[in-house]
């Protein structure tokens, strides 16, 4: 489902994010990108992403080469890939349900259908009552919940996660996994960036380590490992 | 745009948004709005001012004409040659045979009750005949009096030398400094209603940035943006206009009673094309202000 062949990414600065990354996901696996701050995480989800075009190397999404495709393909490349983020990017004036409508609205979704699809996946990540409560008004672990139901609700391919649970408590960030888990048990292929080891550690899911840009372990039900 | 060409599902988003947007920014919408109409309303006056002065420039440019004396020998068909070859120059509008008895008719007149000074002359007319001639542009009036000038059977060309030179240099100014004023105050409006627009959407990048992570295509960014600017644009095209077309028809008002001599532009069609293009331009700033405005953020 994802492979990079060889890629670099310089910034415009100099700083050299990711230096010649070989790498192969396949569709349903659940992996955890660790590694030191820095380390180039981030950068190789923005890659996939195509919010950062690579130096050199390809990057192939869903059996396409992003790098080659055309700007006008981008959005329809996105809606197969679900974001979800550390700091939650939610709209701020628009509640949990219109959050959650508002990915549903950029692909032509019927107000009909909206209104069917919404409080389904709303009650999936457990926000069955808390649909018309605006950003601020909810936890973490709920905005994060929104986050997540903005992400699967046009049954993406891909779930992407940079640390989700940056910013919660630890039973907050078990009950986000499970979610996460769930997502997965249904199909959907997951790569999530984190720090948290406990997480990493007690999943046993496939891991990839990085450091400087470059992969430096690779394992099935692998652990996270501080030191490298 | 690949599948989602035309959704009416996205067209139903793209109101409700710009519609939600206004309201949900409505101290930045106010705000906007009155910029627009400020903006446009000056212009719109400055743009009726330059109107009346060109009004102005034109009437007094259309009194001028050039009197061209004929010798005394010249007969009737010569008289008829002549005119024709006056009128063969293509900046010449019309030429006007004054007999010498409608010249002394004219000055009679023009002496009113002391035209009996006049009398004297009924029997011997001093008076010559003449050809009055209007060119089409009052500028071409001194070479065109020079050239008639030239011809044989002419005697003498007057058409207030040396004053109509200054005349002309004034009208002329006139018309490079109302140029100058309404290029200079267009683009001050464009200017501050584009800016307007960039702060609104300035204020709004990070939702942009979000829209734009969930797989919207530019267009399903932009159009509500756009749509948001039409509205700005017209509601404050529509407040000036209203405000400009009431304050100019008091002015004609006033002006018919107090000042009866000065003549405001009033024909509909005009003050219709101005108060028009204050609204169009309006729209078209609203309209492409939004569009530039986004193009930086959309490119996430
Ligand atoms: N937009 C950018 N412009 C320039 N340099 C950048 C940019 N984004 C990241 N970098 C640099 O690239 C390197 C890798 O950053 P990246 O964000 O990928 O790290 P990370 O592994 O996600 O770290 P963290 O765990 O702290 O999130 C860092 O040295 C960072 O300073
Ligand atoms: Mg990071």
């Amino acid at each position: 489902m994802i492979q990079f062949y060889n890629v670099s990414k310089v910034y415009d600065n100099g700083v050299k994010a990711v230096s010649d990354l070989t790498l192969h996901i396949k569709k349903g696996e659940f992996v955890f990108l660790v590694g030191a701050s820095g380390a180039g995480k981030s950068t190789l989800i923005k890659l996939i992403f195509r919010e950062e075009l690579p130096t050199r190397g390809q990057v192939m999404f869903n059996g396409k080469n992003i790098i080659r495709m055309k700007n006008r393909e981008v959005p329809h490349m996105r809606r197969k890939i679900g974001m979800v983020f550390q700091d939650f990017r939610l709209l701020s004036q628009k509640t949990a349900a219109e959050n959650v409508a508002f990915a549903l609205e950029i692909t032509g979704t019927s107000g009909k259908e909206i209104k069917r699809i919404v409080p389904e996946v709303l009650e999936q990540v457990g926000l069955k009552d808390k649909g018309n409560l605006l950003p601020n008004q909810m936890s973490g672990g709920e905005q994060q919940r929104v986050c997540i139901a903005r992400a699967i609700v046009n049954n993406p391919l891909l779930i992407i996660a940079d640390e989700p649970t940056g910013n919660l408590d630890p039973g907050t960030s078990w009950e986000i996994m499970k979610l996460f888990q769930d997502i997965n048990r249904r199909g959907t292929t997951i790569l999530m960036a984190t720090h948290d080891s406990e997480i990493v550690d007690n999943m046993k899911k496939r891991v990839i380590a990085l450091s400087n840009g470059c992969v430096v372990r690779d394992e099935e039900s692998g652990v996270y490992r501080c030191e490298l | 745009m690949g599948c989602t060409a035309v959704n009416f599902n996205t067209i139903k988003y793209f109101f409700r948004e710009a519609f939600h947007s206004l309201i949900r920014n409505s101290w930045l919408s106010i705000s906007s709005v009155g910029i627009v109409t400020v903006s446009l309303i000056i212009l719109g006056a400055s743009l009726l001012l330059v109107v009346n002065a060109e009004k102005l420039a034109q009437s007094v440019e259309s009194s001028v004409e050039i009197t061209a004396f004929l010798e005394e020998s010249v007969g009737t068909v010569d008289r008829d040659e002549l005119a024709e070859k006056i009128k063969s120059n293509p900046e010449v509008d019309t030429v006007e045979f004054v007999s010498k008895e409608q010249a002394l008719r004219e000055m009679k007149e023009s002496f009113g009750e002391r035209a009996d000074i006049l009398e004297s002359l009924e029997e011997s007319n001093p008076l010559p005949d003449a050809f009055r001639v209007k060119t089409k542009q009052a500028a071409a009036v001194p070479a065109t009096a020079q050239k008639i000038e030239e011809m044989t059977g002419i005697e003498q060309v007057r058409y207030g030398q040396g004053v109509v030179e200054k005349l002309l240099n004034v009208t002329r100014w006139v018309r490079y400094a109302s140029l100058a004023t309404l290029t200079m105050l267009t683009l001050a409006a464009v200017f501050i209603i584009a800016t307007t627009i960039r702060m609104s959407v300035f204020a709004r990048r990070r939702e942009i940035g979000i829209m734009k992570i969930l797989g919207a295509t530019n267009w399903f960014v932009r159009f509500p943006f756009v749509l948001e600017g039409i509205v700005l644009g017209l509601t404050g095209g529509l407040i000036a206009v209203l405000v400009v077309d009431l304050a100019y028809l008091s002015l004609m008002d006033k002006l018919k009673i107090s000042l009866p001599f000065i003549q405001l532009v009033s024909e509909p069609r005009t003050i219709l094309y101005i108060l028009g293009s204050m609204l169009g331009l309006g729209v078209l700033i609203g309209a492409l202000g939004s569009w530039f405005s986004l193009r930086k953020f959309l490119k996430v």
